[in-house]
Parts: C-alpha cells; structure tokens; sequence
C-alpha cells in the first residue's frame, strides 16, 4: 500500500534580546558560569513578579509580520502548569487561547514546486532551565531560566521529510534575516519538533501522530522523519498500531526511540496568568514594526532576477542571508555588473569562506575592494586567473587588489613583441603540437596558449597570446608549405 | 500614657518635639513583647538588633531634618511579606526556614520612611485562612480574650496592634485577611484597591485579590501607613501608576451629603444579633452626621463566596507550586527520585487547609471541568463588580458589617472548613470586585469587639477614610482597649516608658 506522509512542525525560538523575557538578567549565558545570570524572578524566589520584556513582543510581531500572519490586537499570557526541576516556578508563564499572532505561511520550493506552508500561531514564552545528571546526582543551571522563547506552529501541511527540513532551513532564513534570532539549532537557539503521522493515499483522515523531539540539525530533521515514517508504515503494514507518543532522534543510532513517561503525559491546566495585564497592540504600534520590516528573502531574490538578470539558483544563493544580500548589493553599486559581481561573490568569495569557516559578516575583503579586483579584470590589468590568486591574497591580507597586483608585477601581459617572443620559443620546443596544428588540428593551439600562459606565470593575456600564436603559425606554414 | 499604648500620631508628635527618641520607643516596645506576647503569640519572629539599629538611625536621620510621617515608628510585619536576611516562614512548615535574598518592595518603602522593624508575625498558612489556627506553628490569641482567635489571616499583626506590641501592623487582604481580624480584635484594618500597594516581595496566595494594607489603632495612623505604601512599582505589573494622594486631607469630620449604601444582603439571617445591632446604630451615627443613607442591592452577593473559593484556590494551585524541596525550604529526606521529593517534600511541608486548597484549585483548572468551574467564576466574577459599579454610580461608600459573628473560640471551626469560610462571607465580595475596603470598631457585643465595614470604588480610599474618621471622632471605640489578664509590663517596663507624652 502506498502511504501518504504528514508532517506539522512546532520550532521553539531563542530571541536575541540583551535582557530575559521578565527579568532584568542578561542573556548571554552561553559560556558563562552556572546560575550567574539569576535573580528572584527567574529563580522563581516566592513573592517575586513578572515583567514584560517589550523587546520580545516587537520580535514576536515583526516574526509574526514576516510569516504573512494576523497581529492579535489583544493577546495576553497564560499559565502553563507542571512540575519539573527546570521549572522553577512549577508553572511556564506561556500563551495559550490568545496568542501575539496567528494564522500566516511561508512557501517552501521542493523539486521545483512552491508548496504554502500554513503557519497555525506564533507566541511567546519563557525558557526552562537546564538539567545535567552526574550518576546520582542531578544539577540544575538556571541561567537559561526566562529567556524569552517564541514558538511557531505550523499547520500539518508538510507532506515529506525533504519539505520539513526545506521550511525549517527556509524558517531559520527568515529569523536571522530579520534579526530576531541566532537560528543557531547546535546552541538550542532553533529547536525543532515534528509532530508526523501516516495515512493510506486518499484516506482523508489524519493518521496517529508521534511528536519527534531531539533534532539538532536540518539534515537530523529529515533523516529522523524518513526513519520515523517508514516506522510507523512498518508498524501498520505489521498489522499494528500506532501509539501517540513523544519520541526522540538518537542521532548515533539513526533511530527515534520512546520516551513516554507518565509524568509528562498530562493536563496542563492553563489558565490566565494573573501577575501580567494583557497585551493591547495598538495598530498604529504594528504599522510602526511592519514599517521597520526590511525587504524579505523571497521579494529580494525576486527583485534580483528582475534588476540584474539572475537566475533563479544564483538569487537563491545570493539572498541565502541579508548580509550576503547586502554585501552583493553593495559590490554590484561600486562596481555596475550584476552578472559579474554574481559569479565571483557565489564563486570565488563563497569558496573561500567556507575554506576559513567564516561568515560573510566577517568577511576580510570589503565590496568596495572585491568591485576594485573586478576593475582590474575589465581594464585587462589582469587575467582570470591572476584576479583569483589576487582574491586569495585579498582574503588573507586584507590587502586592496591595486597593491597585491604592483607588489607582485602581476600585471598582465598584453605587449604584443613580448608575447611574440614567448610565443616563438614555444612553438620551437613544441613541434608535436605544432604538427598536429598543421595537420587539421585547429585545437592544437589552446595547449600552445597553456604553455604561454606557463611561462609567463599566468601573465600573459590569453586573448593576445592565442592570436600571436595563430600568426606565427600560418606565417611559418605560408613560407614552408609541405 | 504608655509609650507602647502610642498611637503613630501621637508618637511622631513626640519624636518631633524632642521628648522622645525612636531607640526608646523601640525599647519600650521589645519590653511589652517580652512580657505579653507569651500570652498573645503574635509574633512568629522578634528581631531587637535589626530593630534597635533601624531606631539609631532613624534617630540620626531626624536630627538631620527628616520628619517623614513614619520615621522612628516600631511596627509588626506579617510574615508573608519578604525581608532581606530574616526568616520569611509564610506560616508554613515548607518555609520554616527560608531566608530571601531580597526585601519586598512594601517593606522597602516602609523602610524608606524610617519605620522600625520589630518583627514578623504569626499567620494561617499561605495566608490561608480566618484564624490564625491554619498556622504550622502556633495560634495567635485575641487579646479581649485569649481563648479566641484574633481572626486571620493577619491575625498576628492584628493581634500584636491591639496588644500594644506595635504600634501599627503590615497584613495582606486576599479575601478578607485584614479587615476580619481587625473588627475581631476591634483596631482599624485597611485593604487598599488591588493595584495601589506593589504585590513585589508578598508571597502570593491568590494573585488576583492579594494586597497589602495597614492595621492600625485610629483612622489617622490609617492614611499614614497607606500615603507610604502606596504607588507605583515597576516590579509588579498589576501595580497602578496614578499618583498617590495626600491621604490625611481626607480626614474631615464632617460627613454631610456624603452618600452611604447599605446593602440589603449584608443583613443575613444568622449573623449575631450584637453585630447587627453595632453597626445598625453606627449606620444612625453616620445619618446622623449628615451623611445621606440609602438602601440598595448588591444582588450576586450569595455566589461570592462559592465563586472565590474557585478563583483563589486555582491561583494558588499554581503559586505555590513552587515549593517542590529542590532550591529552598523544607526538602524531603533521602527521596528516592525527583517524583517522591516532589512528592514527600508538598506533603510534609504543607498543612491541611493549604492541601484542601491547592487541590481545589487544581480541581478547577483540570480539563473538562475548566469551563464549569474556573470560567463560570470568572464570569461571576465580573457580575459581582457589576453591582458595584453601579451602586458606586449613586453613593460614595457602602457601609455594611465586617464580619457576622465576633471572635469565635479557638478550636470552634476546625473541623468544618465551610463554617470558617463563612467568616469571611462579607469581606470577600471587594476582593473579587478589586475595590477598597477597611474595617473601624463600631461597639461590642457580649464583651467583644465588632467591626464596622465601608468599601469604596477602585482608588476610593479617601472616601473610605474620610466616612471613617468622621465615625471615629464621633464614638469612643477606637480608644477602648483590652485589659490583658496577666498584664504584667509595668513592672518590666524600663524608666522612660512611663515618662509624660505631650
Ligand atoms: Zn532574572
């Protein structure tokens, strides 16, 4: 039987705000010594009150704005209550019938199709702390304690594994564009949870979910939702069935393994959290946060295409970031050709920053000097391939392309009597070459170019070099005719 | 008279004039809690060196100029209200030694104006209750006599005021816990709108209806205590920002045509015929003051009750789930995992009333039974403000008994919690309502003291204080006191005590 895949993501979101989500504590625990970064608030001390961490509202709204989604006038928060240790309060303050935001989408394109994704609500909540068993004993660092967290939801609309990783590589593209997270999943600043279930093709009835936890990389997302789908095929093709369970993706062994535990298999008992008044969102204040949205991923690359005349792969490549967008922008101002600016930032430049694992922020070669680099191409100063060396010793150094290429004497070679000479010392150690060439082999040259361009140490301007070298070759063949 | 007897009026006229400093006043005061509070068992901690130290300096501070209203005043803090470095126990085995890392923003303030710290008082459980009796420790005694309860659930501090053991007291109001206590052990109780006094640093009951308020020996010291606990606190949301008025200009005696609502439901069959026959006379003292009396409706009044005993309960069901043995408090020993410290650690730390409580409220909130219970509270909820509202669109205050029984023996209701619930039956309305309230002595009945209830509107105290000094200055309850058996302070009294007050 052929079964149909179903797929609907909850991604929690760590929000780069400087202080946490009711607290004054600040947010870069990363590195720092445990319960450092603690007050009474979020220690959950008796008698301590919440406040609103404003900045987590707007990021919440402008991430609801740029997921299509409608901006609740009035929202408030809730109770969610459990007993854990990362717990501090026995409660998450969260949100649950009134959410900041709801009903939006993002498309996602697989295999050439643009799939809507529906996005089911967008709100905010506080992080937990975090947990470390030793043997017996357990340690809790409650530096993570209220971070502020944002869950998004999606509609059950994914129907494969390749289009969950697909929306959550595209989801993290669009938080880190719009600033509002690291989109990190190593460091937990993007976690992603899959609920998946299957169904007979043409069965309109939803199949029994398993919610999917412990998927710390998009390649994880997918290759732990392939496992899990054939899973669950396997257990209804065995006659079984499927059992509503929360599972997690061992990634050392491929696997998703239960972890039911009746502990967690309980009420919530939400209810409104009676320390925080609601939340009332002016419309003039979400006109003033849609008005500070920058240009999104999808209309930049669109406007790519249509200004510069790329194609679709190289808008996608180049609007895979905002910086990368910007710093593409910004060469193609300082230096005027979309194409060419295209290739060397998607080529060359891409090439070298993943050599040196580095991020197009804090890339050494500024777009000034990269449009500077490619002058230098255009003006025939340089060849292609010397400008690639140059690029290498621009990355390296910082050095402008104008220094590198004068400290070096790697301008090219274009004197028409300085070739000539190359050109005949080439011929007179090459005489196979030369022959074949006589003999109908037209294509004989392009090595004879080679070896020019060899010894000149990729001096010479192979458009010149290759017709001196035709020349040389009909002249002798007039005056020798065999 | 007695420096102890002093009330803050009286006292700051004193300091002010030279004729006493606030070290002595303090001393005098430690000497009476030494030699009554065996008997009375207000106090669950006594902390002379913090309070002696807080006099010295208040003492440097005045003779550098400062004459805030409370500067060099000795009071008694229930001990629900978060203090830096001092044991804050809540009244409860599972906080029986818990020390906060930081001061409660009403303590801060308080502090701030120079009041003097004496120590914290005993309280039913989590604030949990109308007698003290829910208290893990110990049962505070009315000090008219000491085989009753002083009502609660500040019945520490309550007591400790009228005892003369502070000279003013700090309580909490959640669904009556200043105001019932106060017309039991017949001294001023104020609960101030929900919003006018920071919630930041109160250990929360029920989040909702909690507020911190005064109990005091006149209406004067009333509006003292109110003017420096009150305003806006950055630290708790559900605080209000509008400014804070000068509560001593509306201690005005004169009443005439301000409008006083009596409530037909507040006249129940079954409340002691005594109380109805005080505050029915009280009601013709107001009339006769000039104020204009009128009659009205509050007709949701008989559901407050079921309808707090869903909200406050749900509330705590999450507050206090905090308590679980793994950072602070009472933990559980030699658990054998998380579950079981979870789990021993609630049940050994937590009393009977508390449990009786937070499954209640978990009961409320459950699935499925959210919407019959949790939501149809909150509905009525907004019912019962609606009455308000609308007799505060024709009258300035309602005026009503605090409590429909006085002092009941200790041990009377501790075997039936809905007879102890009933206690607070004509407190709790205001609390859902998120009003103003305060309870004045109006009279006696067999021997005890009866309490005189008026509730104004949100941000209504001035009304309340002005209809109750106008009350006061017109009977002589608010200057009776009661004659404790065993007094024996005199002979334990340091020199300056008995020395002449201006
Ligand atoms: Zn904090």
């Amino acid at each position: 039987m052929d079964y149909e895949i179903v797929i609907g993501l909850e991604c929690h979101v760590q929000l780069l705000t400087q202080s946490k989500m009711f607290c004054g504590c600040a947010t870069d625990y990363d590195g720092a010594p445990p319960n450092t970064r603690v007050c009474p608030v979020c220690l959950g001390l008796p008698g301590a009150l919440p406040v609103i961490n404003r900045k987590a509202v707007e990021y919440t709204v402008i991430t609801g704005l740029a997921l299509h989604c409608q901006i609740a006038e009035f929202a408030k928060f809730d109770r969610k209550n459990y007993h854990y240790p990362d717990l501090a309060k026995g409660y998450q303050i969260s949100q649950y019938d009134l959410p900041l935001t709801r009903q939006g989408w993002l498309d996602v394109e697989v295999e050439g199709q643009t799939k809507r994704v529906g996005i089911t609500r967008v709100h905010l909540e506080e992080d937990t702390a975090k947990n470390t068993h030793l043997g017996e004993t357990s340690l809790v660092d409650y530096n993570r304690a209220g971070v502020p967290l944002m869950e998004i939801v999606t509609e059950p609309d994914l129907r494969s594994p390749e289009e969950a990783r697909v929306f959550a590589s595209n989801l993290r593209r669009i938080l880190r564009w719009i600033g509002v997270s690291t989109g990190d999943m190593e460091a937990g600043a993007l976690r992603v949870d899959a609920n998946i279930s299957v169904r007979p093709q043409g069965q309109a009835k939803f199949g029994t979910k398993t919610e999917i936890k412990n998927m710390n990389s998009f390649r994880a997302v997918k290759l732990a939702l392939e496992y899990e789908a054939q899973r669950q095929i396997d257990v209804l093709e065995h006659g079984g069935r499927i059992v509503q369970e929360t599972r997690g993706w061992v990634e050392g062994e491929g696997r998703t393994v239960s972890q039911r535990s009746k502990e967690f298999a309980h009420d919530y008992r939400y209810f409104p959290e009676p320390d925080l008044p609601p939340l009332v969102l002016s419309s003039t204040e979400v006109e003033r946060l849609r008005a500070q949205l920058p240009e999104l991923p999808e209309a930049r690359a669109e406007r790519l295409m249509a200004r510069y005349g790329l194609s679709q792969y190289d808008a996608g490549v180049l609007t895979g970031s905002r910086a990368v967008a910007d710093y593409y922008e910004a060469a193609v101002a300082a230096h005027g050709n979309g194409k060419a600016v295209a290739n060397w930032v998607s080529g060359e430049m891409f090439r070298l920053l993943r050599g040196a694992t580095l991020e197009i922020e804090a890339v050494p070669v500024s777009p000034q000097a990269l449009a500077e680099l490619l002058r230098l191409v255009d003006d025939g100063t340089i060849g292609i391939s010397v400008a690639k060396t140059v690029l290498e010793e621009m990355f390296a150094t910082g050095q402008r392309a104008g220094e590198i290429v004068r400290a070096k004497g790697l301008t090219q070679i274009s004197d028409q009597d300085q070739l000539r000479q190359v050109a005949a010392d080439i011929i007179a150690a090459n005489p196979k070459a030369v022959a074949d060439y006589r003999g109908g082999k037209p294509t004989a040259v392009k090595f004879l170019v080679g070896q020019v361009m060899r010894a000149t140490r990729g001096q010479a301007n192979p458009t010149v070099a290759s017709e001196i070298l035709e020349q040389l070759l009909n002249e002798s063949n007039g005056r020798q005719p065999s | 008279m007695e420096l102890h007897a002093l009330t803050i009026h009286a006292a700051r006229a004193a300091l002010q004039s030279g004729d006493l400093t606030s070290v002595t006043l303090t001393e005098s005061l430690l000497n009476r809690i030494y030699a009554v509070d065996n008997q009375i068992r207000a106090y669950l901690s006594v902390t002379p060196e913090v309070a002696l130290e807080q006099a010295e300096e208040a003492d440097r501070r005045r003779a550098a100029g400062d004459t805030s209203p409370l500067l060099g005043i000795p009071f008694a803090l229930k001990d629900v209200i978060c203090t830096e470095g001092l044991t804050t126990t809540c009244g409860s085995r599972i906080l029986h030694n818990y020390i906060p890392p930081y001061d409660a923003t009403a303590y801060r303030r308080l502090r701030e104006a120079g009041a003097i710290l004496l120590g914290k008082t005993n309280m039913d459980e989590f604030a949990m209750g109308s007698s003290t009796e829910n208290s893990a420790f110990f049962t505070t005694r009315n000090p008219w006599d000491l085989e009753r309860v002083p009502g609660g659930s500040s019945g520490g501090s309550a007591a400790a005021v009228a005892a003369d053991e502070a000279i003013f007291g700090i309580g909490t109001d959640t669904g009556g816990s200043i105001r019932q206590p106060a017309a039991l052990v017949g001294i001023v109780g104020l609960r101030p709108t929900y919003g006018r006094v920071s919630r930041f640093g109160l250990v929360a009951y029920g989040s909702s209806l909690d507020q911190i308020g005064p109990l005091t020996k006149d209406v004067t010291d009333a509006a003292l205590v109110l003017g420096a606990l009150a305003g806006h606190d950055p630290l708790d949301s559900t605080s209000l920002p509008t400014p804070v008025p000068n509560y001593e200009t509306a201690l005005r005696s004169d009443i005439r045509g301000l409008r006083v609502a009596v409530p037909k439901e507040y006249f129940v069959e079954g409340m002691e015929p005594g109380v109805e026959r005080a505050v029915r006379d009280a009601i013709q003292v107001l009339a006769g003051l000039g104020a204009e009396v009128g009659e009205v409706s509050l007709p949701h009044t008989e559901y407050a009750l079921p309808t707090y005993y869903i909200i406050a309960p749900a509330e705590a069901s999450a507050n206090l789930a905090r308590y679980d043995g793994v950072r602070y408090g009472h933990s559980a020993a030699n658990p054998s995992d998380i579950w079981d410290l979870f789990r021993t650690t609630r049940d050994e730390g937590f009393g009977a009333e508390v449990k009786r409580r937070i499954m209640l409220g978990t009961y409320a909130l459950s699935a499925g039974y959210y919407d019959a219970y949790y939501r149809k509270a909150q509905q009525t909820r907004t019912l019962i403000k609606r009455d308000f509202d609308q007799v505060f669109t024709h009258y300035d205050v309602v005026v009503c008994p605090t409590s429909p029984s006085v002092a009941f023996p200790i041990g009377a209701r501790v075997d039936n919690p809905l007879q102890m619930y009933l206690a607070d039956i004509f407190t709790l309305s205001l609390n859902l309502a998120g009003l103003c309230g305060m309870s004045i002595p109006c009279g006696f009945s067999e021997g005890l003291p009866v309490g005189l209830q008026f509730m104004g509107p949100p941000l209504g105290e001035p009304a309340l204080l002005r209809a109750a000094y106008a009350y006061e200055q017109a009977t002589p309850w608010h200057t009776m006191k009661a004659s404790l058996p065993l007094d024996v302070t005199s002979s334990e009294l340091n020199e300056t005590d008995e020395a002449e007050i201006g």
